[in-house]
């Protein structure tokens, strides 16, 4: 409703009425003031919580968006074969064991034939990325034929280089905090003159699992170890959460039993997530035995989670099947049991889906419990089952926004925009789900 | 995966029990002068259920027992020396036996004791394994034969099958059930063996908390150091300083949308609360410590106050943004439910839109807004990744918000991780911790739930 049924102006008072309405009068001017304020009390509440959501979508965005990018440096490599493969056997244990990152180095200190003595010469290789060599093993295990002859090839940089590059930090002298030294700044500036540094984009943020090394993580394992245990949940928490709601919606007889299950279940949805983990703890873990860090223990965990949030949705969705329906199924013959999963189930399908997408979006950004579980440690392998070792989104931007390098918080912000892009992305799909399939009754 | 493949085999037998089932029901109907009583199908689901009921039930139980099983039995073989070990040290070599049976790392010299308990551990995995899998395939064979030789026109297969359906549910609904009593349990026993070490009191009024130092087992008077009193104060202040943000706004934010919003805005207004309460937790916790916390250092620093880059402040004013869409939406459900006569009652009286709001509104919904304060209340003190980002560590016994203060979900989060020593008062401690959390918890929700129901009903 608008304020204007409420706050039509009074007209103005004949002369010499009642005391009364000029006391009345008196009072309207400050009861339209307060009127104001009180609105704008409400207007500003909305606006700070507006203000909160830009603020911490904005800045997430602007740290996490330049980890989508990294900078790379052109070298020309001479791939050569006393190095690489002395023997000449092309033996593939030679190829994949030799010492590529030499090849690399030598690549770029040939750019630098000023750069001579040993402390200097650290500092210049301490530019390149580990990663470097295993890009060049890779080609030259593809195609061994590569082998003395020179290409060109995009080695990535050290992160602190590549932070540099996007203006993050600044090179000083040494000191205990720089991360980048004067000589390092000066290189770089010769590099980027002569036209080889490149930024490009951050493949290896989508193909790579966690690394000591923040220029070769990535989010892939994160996201392959979430896939596995939404699974886990989606397959234990749909059928449970459905089952229950059915039967405390359609069978349950009003007694003391269903109501202690119903306070029940109010209750576990306003448990704090981290006495879950303990649960799992102390239960799957302790008593059972099942593996730490394990997709299934934190699907386990994650379902009894959002079990609460699924049943209630479920039971408001079979509550909004009016009665007519049961009563016509019954009528014509039909068992209880008929009656309750051909008719009413279908038709209160699309509400429970949208309660369970609701309750898969709030487990896929729970962190707490996982990190009970001994989701937290630090895993390089790609998990390729519920039952290895993994680590989920939440928990990689946890850990890495703990990081003291830059590097990584960065990857964090990124994590972070990949993350709620899927709760969006969820969310949106809920959404649908109800317009499209929402009847009115 | 071998028991992966047994599952699939039971449920393949299953579907073929169906067919035999409902094929055999038809001939017996076709061949007699009796009707069926029940459809065809439930012939058919009849067999399936005898069929992979029993032994899908039977490897479940299998595959709980065997590991205990298997791990008396490995502990029995192993030399008189190693059978004596405390407990956490006799996991860590089972650990490695376990690890050396699978191809694993293993953490110690590989002697001839270890490697023939690791020798036997992988011969009783594979024992068991064959037995269970003729056990389960016995059982669904034996099921399946004897099911469908029962099958004849009168047999009320439906009512069989219904009634199974029917446990089954009740099962489902009682999952909510055993997990809270499996919290209790589980939260009480590991509590109720740290009490045996630390007396409650000492724990409940203690003033200093300093669990680490602990760790050694010749420390002198180690009950001292688990005094939890300053984690409660850091609880309560960072959720005050949350609660001072969050009530306010989002009392106002839900009388502006209720009240004032045009629809159109009203449209806006809530997508922006709900997607506010979709970031997860982490988010926050990564803004508050990496956003907000420098900034309010920085701020202090230009006015010449020293506040901790982990003050409770930033930890206490980003979880109230956090939970600013959870009271609004709790309070906007309960303003709607007010009854429209009552507004108009107050503006016919003459009454302003604010003073209906004021004087009629918000005395009518009190119950349910002070029901959805406690809700709130409960969620920022179980609140635990922005306190675990953004909060720091030391138990600093503070009443001042600019300082850092630890609280109780941090202590239990940094005393169980990376840590898996699991006799020491200090993990032990963390479900002591867990106990009282879920103890204030339970007791907030409890009220609040009360409350709104009861408002509740008020205008239904």
């Amino acid at each position: 409703m608008s304020s204007g049924s409420a706050a039509t102006p009074n007209r103005q008072p004949a002369t010499g009425a009642h005391p009364a309405s000029a006391a009345v009068t008196a009072s309207l001017k400050r009861r339209y003031a307060a009127e104001r304020r009180f609105r704008l009390y409400g207007l500003l509440a909305v606006v700070f919580a507006g203000l909160s959501l830009a603020v911490l979508v904005f800045t997430i965005m602007r740290t996490g968006l330049p980890a989508f990018s990294t900078t790379m440096v052109r070298l020309p490599v001479s791939i050569a074969p006393q190095i690489i493969d002395p023997a000449g056997t092309r033996a593939s244990q030679t190829l994949s064991g030799a010492d590529y990152q030499k090849v690399i180095r030598d690549a770029l200190g040939d750019l630098f034939p000023d750069v001579t003595t040993r402390g200097q010469r650290r500092e210049l290789f301490s530019m390149l990325s580990p990663g470097g060599a295993y890009r060049l093993r890779d080609r030259v295990m593809a195609d061994p034929a590569l082998i003395g002859t020179r290409i060109e090839m995009l080695i990535p940089l050290a992160d602190d280089i590549d932070q540099y590059a996007k203006g993050h930090i600044e090179a000083s002298s040494r000191g205990i905090d720089t991360r980048i030294s004067e000589d390092q700044a000066q290189w770089f500036a010769r590099l980027k003159a002569r036209g080889m540094i490149e930024s490009v984009f951050n493949t290896t943020l989508f193909t790579a699992a966690d690394s000591r090394s923040p220029e070769l993580a990535g989010i892939w394992g994160a996201l392959v170890g979430s896939f596995w245990t939404m699974a886990v949940t989606l397959v234990l928490s749909f059928p449970l959460a459905v089952g229950a709601a059915i039967y405390l919606e359609e069978f349950a007889p009003k007694n003391r039993w269903t109501q202690v299950i119903e306070v029940n279940i109010n209750n576990l949805a306003a448990v704090p997530s981290i006495v879950f983990g303990l649960l799992g703890l102390a239960v799957f873990l302790n008593f059972f035995g099942l593996p730490r860090s394990a997709p299934l223990v934190g699907g386990m965990v994650l379902a009894l989670i959002t079990l609460p949030t699924i049943i209630i949705a479920s039971r408001a969705a079979l509550k909004a099947v009016p009665p007519s329906i049961r009563e016509a199924a019954l009528g014509v013959g039909a068992s209880q049991l008929q009656c309750v999963f051909h008719h009413v189930v279908p038709l209160a399908l699309p509400g429970m889906l949208t309660g369970t997408i609701i309750g898969m979006a709030q487990a896929l950004g729970e962190t707490a419990p996982l990190l009970m579980i001994g989701m937290v440690a630090f895993i390089v392998d790609i998990p390729s089952g519920p039952l290895d070792p993994a680590t989920v989104m939440p928990v990689q931007i946890y850990l890495w926004s703990d990081s003291p390098e830059r590097a990584f918080v960065e990857r964090a912000s990124a994590a972070i925009v990949i993350l709620l892009g899927f709760l969006v992305l969820m969310n949106v799909l809920a959404v649908v789900l109800r317009k499209r399939f929402e009847r009115k009754w | 995966m071998s028991v992966t493949i047994l599952i699939a085999t039971l449920l393949v037998l299953s579907a073929v029990g169906y067919w035999l089932g409902r094929a055999r029901a038809l001939l017996a109907a076709s061949v007699g002068t009796e009707r069926l009583n029940s459809l065809p199908g439930y012939y058919g689901y009849y067999v399936a259920i005898w069929c992979g009921l029993p032994a899908l039930l039977l490897v479940a139980v299998w595959l709980v027992i065997e590991p205990q099983v298997i791990h008396a039995i490995v502990v029995n073989g192993l030399p008189e020396s190693a059978r004596n070990l405390d407990p956490a040290r006799l996991g860590m070599l089972l650990n490695d036996v376990r690890n050396l049976a699978v191809g694993g790392f293993v953490g110690r010299t590989v002697d001839a004791d270890l490697q023939a308990a690791a020798d036997r551990y992988s011969l009783l995995n594979a024992i068991g394994l064959a037995a269970m899998s003729v056990a389960a395939l016995a059982a669904a064979i034996a099921g399946l034969t004897l099911a469908r030789r029962r099958i004849e026109p009168e047999l009320r297969a439906r009512a069989g099958v219904e009634a199974t359906i029917k446990v089954a549910l009740i099962v489902c609904s009682a999952v909510a059930i055993i997990t809270t009593v499996g919290i209790v349990l589980s939260l009480i026993f590991e509590a109720g063996r740290f009490f045996a070490r630390v007396s409650p009191l000492e724990f409940l009024f203690g003033l200093v908390w300093s669990p680490q130092i602990a760790l050694r087992a010749d420390q002198v008077g180690a009950a001292g150091l688990f005094g939890a009193v300053p984690l409660f104060v850091g609880t309560l202040l960072i959720s005050f300083i949350a609660m001072c943000v969050a009530m306010p706004v989002g009392l106002f934010a839900a009388i502006y949308t209720a009240e004032y919003a045009h629809p159109r805005a009203r449209a806006i207004i809530k997508p922006v609360l709900e997607i506010l309460a979709g970031v997860p937790t982490v988010v926050y916790g990564f803004f508050a410590a990496l956003t907000v916390a420098p900034f309010f250092r920085s701020l202090g620093e230009g006015v010449g106050l020293q506040i901790s880059s982990e003050s409770a402040l930033a930890a206490g004013i980003v979880m109230g943004v956090m939970i600013i869409p959870f009271v609004s939406s709790l309070s906007d459900d309960v303003i709607t439910a007010v009854p429209q006569s009552m507004r108009e009652g107050s503006y016919g009286l003459g009454g302003t839109q604010s003073e209906t709001i004021r004087k009629v509104i918000l005395p009518a919904a009190l119950p349910g807004i002070v029901g959805g304060f406690l809700l709130a209340i409960s969620r920022a003190v179980g609140e635990t990744m922005i306190v675990v980002m953004a909060a720091g560590l030391a138990a600093n016994l503070s009443a001042n918000p600019l300082d850092a203060v630890t609280t109780v979900t941090v202590q239990i989060v940094t005393l169980l991780v990376g840590d898996q020593e699991f006799d020491s008062p200090k993990t032990l401690a963390a479900f002591a911790l867990g106990l009282v959390l879920f103890c204030v918890t339970l007791v907030l929700n409890v009220i609040a739930l009360h409350i709104v129901n009861k408002y509740r009903e008020q205008y239904e």
